[in-house]
């Protein structure tokens, strides 16, 4: 009984070693140790025995069963695991093939650079002023200090809807008219992004529509140096922590003194290319300390209060930082045009 | 304002500062040069010659074969085509290996069998503007005076061995419309004296006064009026030199006394003007305004009607210049004049300004009196022009001259103290400093203790507040040398209003889901105006529009972005997804600002989803534009207040269309466009929406609260309902909400079935109800009891049947 019972261990054993699969380690493990399995066969033969050999029989008989379940056992972790190297090995793709697109749009470059600009002012303490596209000859002009027939009105030829209404040729109306709400008080700190409007025919270099970006800080003890100061850490944030400013008399009618700012130009280094035309420099933005009829004009007593104020085109920055050479391109809307600005710099 | 470097000599020592280095210093202390041009650049080998012979070409009737003395013992054959050539001229000759301008090599030729050894010039091919060439040339070649020295290089004797510095001049500079004004502002930036001319004419023993009286009705546009007379002269042409410089400013020679007053123009600004005497018709000047109706042809042939707001130069009765502008045909010098009424005036800007503009006039005149010229130059350059008209034109300058004189013009007064300059400024300048400024730009001052008195010249009509003083001491102190500092004082908060922060949220939003942002004109054609306007109004238009297409304010947004997608398409960017934030303009009340709205647009057309290689082509439709919307609503936590309702727009395909309405109130749409107008503009399925941006972002919300996660299990029923297939899944949705008691959390649609299997008419559209108590487990009953309502009303209000 007991070369029996090591028969069938042994035999058990090599067939769950022969086992292919789980189904065929399954009909193993019932076929020897199921009720009617061999085991349980020759355990029927123990009243045979001895009252002494019984309980012997009984734990080699456990042993047996034992060893086979834990041989099944074994080769069912073997099976398992081999059944899901298959798998995977079933599952395996071309991890180059191309993955599916994630739907993003983006900003216009307009909109890029004008809320780089904006971000940059609000961490300086501006705020964004906006107003109407469509304005009054006064905000336009008149409070700017070019009153009717003014010589300067020339240099920015605007759409009239009625003689007192007009699309605001520049952002300009905003300060006035922020100035105005403020009524004498200061500090004001703002910047004014928007649309504008001037009677140009379009082509690679003009646009009849467009848009500007002004700033405005009026307070007590404003100086030009401060404006410069500003300026400077505008244009290397913008253009780069290695660009130079330099700044140039001009004329505004809305400020004095008046000057334009230029880059130093990043093709040559300043060594005069054809980018530059030659002089190592790149003109940015106009500026200017606030004129005093200005400031008069909206209430603010021109003795104590000085302010500076600047005022740049983004579709130039634009141009300029990304080398876009067409500005029509800001608004023909090629989707080709507008994609290019999605990368995150 | 062209100015010549060699003139310019003539008034400022210029040595050792070359035109490249004036420029730069010129344009770093005010005026922006915008370039510098040598004017003989690239040209070599051009001498003038003397034509010995003259006769027409054997074989060619246009063409003839000319000898020239080359003044270096040379004779040499020359073809010349041109129709003045002729013997005895002395000619501009681009010998053998000259160069032209465009690099245009000079080489021995022959033409039709005869040699030719080098070409005689026009000034055109010498690089002068074909519009500057005096009309007798203009055809042919150029003719130097019988006295000019052969064998002399050609483009010397032309002025042409010069540089142009082409000043960027600001409205404010106008004193800088002259060589004269040129020059002061030159030996302010160099530290050097201005060598005025000193005119001395002799004159005769008659008077002026016995010829012309001149009176001056419009005192305000004309404070000042000057007339000389010069007679015996002799029209010819002005000299070479002085030719030279008219062209290389930019004006055209004609003859000596036209010249003369063109040359005293560019030099002291003033612009005068010739009357030929004798065709005055009388001996009087009066300046007045025009009648309305009156008309006057002037010097370019064309009849020019007046009004009141005109002034003119008349002879007592007839205009005989429109004043300050243009003179007459009927008073204009020529070839016999020989007595010169000279005017030389101060004209105020503004009724130049509208002369000018009213007749689409702009003159070398015009254009200094518009920006104001110095009234202390007016007797000078009269008497400068008589000086040259004796010297140039053989006149007799008469007896000193008429005047009419009104003017109470004089030099500014301006003080400013030291501290006011450097506070302005940010920097630290002393008095002295201050004081030297001034000087150099020859501008008396005094100073008392901290405060300096500025006398500011005539010629600088700009300054004539502080701020003015403060700007010429911080150009000549120079920016460079200004400090960069930040403002100092009371901080400011620097943030976006809640308005300008959710923009940026929706912009974001929406370019997450896909959506590239658009920025497209607001200018549009009366027919795109008002397409897909949210509100019915006339649109507000242009005065004077420069187009057709661009002459009215726009409505909507949606037909620019239709136009964007039409743009794309035909350049094979078919799938496209735009949007724009912008303003759409309402017209007011006559006199009142237009009402400006903002508007959110979108189109998207073309595939939405796209992988091809796991073949996956999903176009765009309906529910994918409202799914995006309703993200944003949600975004904005007024989803519960946005209600679709299915609405029949002009454009809009009838069938596909929702009108949005939050809290009841229409706010925009979003669709299909309609079928039509999709294949006018040649468009595929295309879907658009177009939402008051204002609207939504000025809706006030809640501020956000958290509510506890649940701690009790929800119950999901479904129900399949038929019903007509005219009822929406909207108002199915609604009745269930209304029915639900409290315990009804969510409702959405699962299922629809329209197929064949229905019943004709009919639809089957499943619902799932999800009902929750926040404070227990609901149990069997108490939902039954709340599923019960729902049912019954859906039966009742919907006529619907519960599917099997
Ligand atoms: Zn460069």
């Amino acid at each position: 009984m007991q070369e029996r019972l090591k028969e069938l261990q042994a035999e058990a054993l090599e067939k769950v070693a022969q086992a292919a699969d789980l189904k065929e380690l399954n009909d193993i493990r019932v076929a020897y140790l199921g009720k009617k399995g061999p085991i349980t066969e020759v355990l029927k033969g123990m009243g045979k025995l001895s009252a002494e050999e019984r309980p012997k029989m009984g734990a080699l008989a456990n042993e047996v069963r034992d060893m086979i379940s834990g041989g099944i056992e074994e080769k069912q972790i073997e099976l398992e695991e081999a059944a899901v190297q298959v798998k995977l090995a079933a599952e395996k793709i071309d991890v180059t093939l191309p993955g599916r697109p994630a739907k993003a749009g983006n900003h216009h470059p307009l909109t890029r650079i004008i809320e780089e600009i904006e971000d940059l002012f609000l961490g300086m303490g501006y705020s964004v002023a906006e107003g109407p596209e469509v304005e009054k000859d006064y905000y336009n002009f008149e409070a700017l200090n070019l009153p009717k027939g003014h010589p300067a009105r020339d240099m920015q030829d605007s759409f009239y809807i009625t003689e007192e209404i007009l699309l605001r040729t520049h952002t300009s109306p905003v300060q006035a008219r922020t100035m105005e709400e403020r009524q004498g008080k200061g500090p004001v700190k703002i910047i004014c992004p928007g649309k504008v409007y001037r009677r140009d025919n379009d082509d690679a270099t003009h646009s009849h529509q467009f848009t500007q970006i002004e700033g405005l800080v009026i307070d007590e003890n404003i100086r030009l140096s401060d404006l410069k100061g500003t300026l400077d850490v505008f244009a290397k944030k913008m253009f780069g922590a290695d660009r130079e400013i330099r700044l140039r008399p001009s004329f505004f009618p809305f400020t004095e003194p008046s000057v334009e700012m230029d880059i130093s130009c990043k093709m040559c280094g300043g060594k005069g290319c054809s980018t530059c035309k030659g002089t190592g420099w790149i003109e940015i933005l106009g500026a200017g300390m606030v004129h005093p009829n200005v400031l008069e004009m909206a209430g603010y007593d021109s003795k104590k209060y000085t302010g500076f104020a600047f005022g740049m085109g983004p579709e130039r920055i634009a141009m300029l930082k990304y080398g876009v050479d067409d500005i029509r391109h800001f608004y023909t809307n090629d989707i080709r045009f507008v994609k290019q600005f999605s990368v995150t710099e | 304002m062209l100015v010549s470097y060699n003139w310019l000599q003539e008034y400022v020592d210029l040595t050792g500062v070359s035109a490249q280095e004036l420029a730069e210093k010129i344009t770093k202390s005010g005026i922006e040069v915008e370039g510098v041009e040598t004017l003989n650049d690239g040209m070599r080998g051009v001498v003038v010659g003397h034509v010995l012979e003259c006769e027409k070409h054997p074989n060619a009737e246009k063409l003839n074969k000319t000898l020239v003395d080359l003044g270096d013992g040379n004779h040499v054959q020359i073809i010349c085509g041109a129709p003045n050539v002729g013997k005895g001229q002395k000619v501009a000759v681009a010998t053998v290996g000259a160069v032209l301008p465009g690099n245009f090599k000079i080489k021995k030729a022959k033409l039709r069998g005869e040699e030719s050894n080098g070409m005689i010039c026009s000034l055109q091919e010498l690089g002068f503007e074909a519009k500057l060439v005096a009309k007798e040339y203009s055809e042919g070649i150029f003719v130097f005076p019988e006295d000019t020295e052969i064998g002399q290089d050609a483009l010397n004797a032309l002025g042409r061995a010069d540089q142009i510095l082409e000043l960027g001049l600001t409205p404010n500079r106008a004193d800088c419309m002259s060589m004269l004004g040129v020059a002061y502002e030159v030996a302010a930036i160099l530290g050097k004296d201005v060598k005025l001319p000193q005119p001395k004419a002799e004159t005769t023993s008659e008077s002026a006064s016995d010829y012309i009286k001149v009176s001056v009705d419009a005192k305000e546009d004309n404070p000042l009026y000057v007339a000389k007379v010069i007679k015996n002269v002799k029209i010819g042409p002005s000299p070479l030199w002085m030719q030279a410089r008219l062209m290389a400013a930019g004006i055209r020679p004609h003859n000596n006394v036209v010249d003369i007053t063109n040359y005293i123009l560019l030099e002291y600004g003033q612009p005068l003007h010739a009357f030929d005497y004798d065709r005055l018709g009388s001996k009087e000047i009066l300046v007045r305004r025009a009648k309305q109706g009156e008309e006057i042809v002037t010097l370019d042939e064309t009849k020019r009607t007046l009004t009141a707001e005109h002034l003119v130069i008349t002879n007592g009765s007839e205009p005989v210049a429109l004043a300050g502008v243009m003179g007459g045909a009927n008073s204009e010098v020529s070839a016999d004049t020989t007595t010169v009424l000279l005017e030389s005036a101060y004209f105020t800007g503004p009724v130049i300004r509208k002369s000018s503009k009213d007749h689409g006039l702009r003159s070398e005149a015009s254009s200094r009196y518009e920006k104001g010229v110095d009234p202390e130059r007016v007797r000078p350059a009269a008497e400068r022009a008589a000086e040259l008209m004796a010297k140039y034109a053989g006149g007799e300058v008469l007896e000193s001259s008429v005047e009419a004189d009104s003017l109470t013009v004089g030099p500014a007064v301006v003080s400013v103290t030291l501290d006011k300059i450097n506070s302005v400024i940010g920097a630290e300048l002393d008095m002295k400093q201050v004081e030297e400024i001034f000087a150099k730009l020859q501008f008396e001052t005094s100073v008392d203790n901290d405060t300096i008195t500025v006398t500011v010249p005539t010629r600088r009509g700009d300054i004539s507040i502080e701020e003015d003083l403060i700007e010429e001491v911080a150009r000549l102190y120079g920016y460079d040398n200004v400090p960069k500092t930040l403002p100092i004082g009371a901080s400011t908060p620097g943030q976006l209003s809640p308005y300008q922060q959710k923009r940026r949220v929706v912009r974001r939003y929406l370019e997450g889901a896909g959506l590239y942002q658009a920025i497209t004109y607001s200018l549009t054609s009366r027919e795109k105006a008002t397409q897909y306007a949210l509100e019915k109004r006339e649109p507000v238009q242009l005065a004077m529009p420069m187009s057709e297409d661009r002459s009215l304010l726009r409505l909507s947004i949606v037909p620019q972005l239709l136009e964007a997608l039409k743009y794309n398409l035909a350049r094979q960017n078919d799938s496209l997804a735009l949007y724009e934030t912008g303003a759409v303009f309402l017209k007011a009340e006559e006199g009142d600002l237009p009402e400006e709205r903002e508007h959110l647009a979108g189109a998207v057309t073309g595939l939405w989803e796209s992988h091809p290689w796991q073949g996956e082509k999903k176009p765009v439709d309906f529910f994918v534009v409202k799914g995006l919307l309703e993200g944003l609503f949600a975004k904005l936590g007024l989803e519960s207040r946005i209600s679709f309702k299915g609405a029949e727009i002009a454009g809009m395909h009838p069938g596909r269309t929702a009108q949005v309405s939050l809290d009841g109130a229409v706010i925009g749409f979003v669709g299909q466009v309609h079928p039509k107008v999709e294949k006018d503009l040649d468009l595929k399925e295309t879907y658009v929406f177009e939402l008051s941006l204002k609207a939504l972002l000025e809706a006030e919300t809640a501020p956000l609260q958290y509510t506890s996660i649940p701690r009790f299990p929800s119950i999901t029923r479904d129900i399949a309902l038929v019903v007509d297939k005219e009822k929406t899944a909207g108002e199915l949705q609604e009745i269930i909400v209304e029915a639900g008691s409290k315990l009804l959390k969510e409702v959405h649609v699962f299922d629809l079935y329209e197929g064949e299997r229905m019943e004709a008419g009919k639809k089957s559209i499943a619902f799932s109800l999800k009902y929750f108590d926040p404070e227990k487990t609901l149990t069997d009953e108490d939902i039954s009891k709340a599923h019960e309502k729902v049912l019954q009303a859906v039966k009742e209000q919907a006529g619907a049947v519960l599917r099997g």
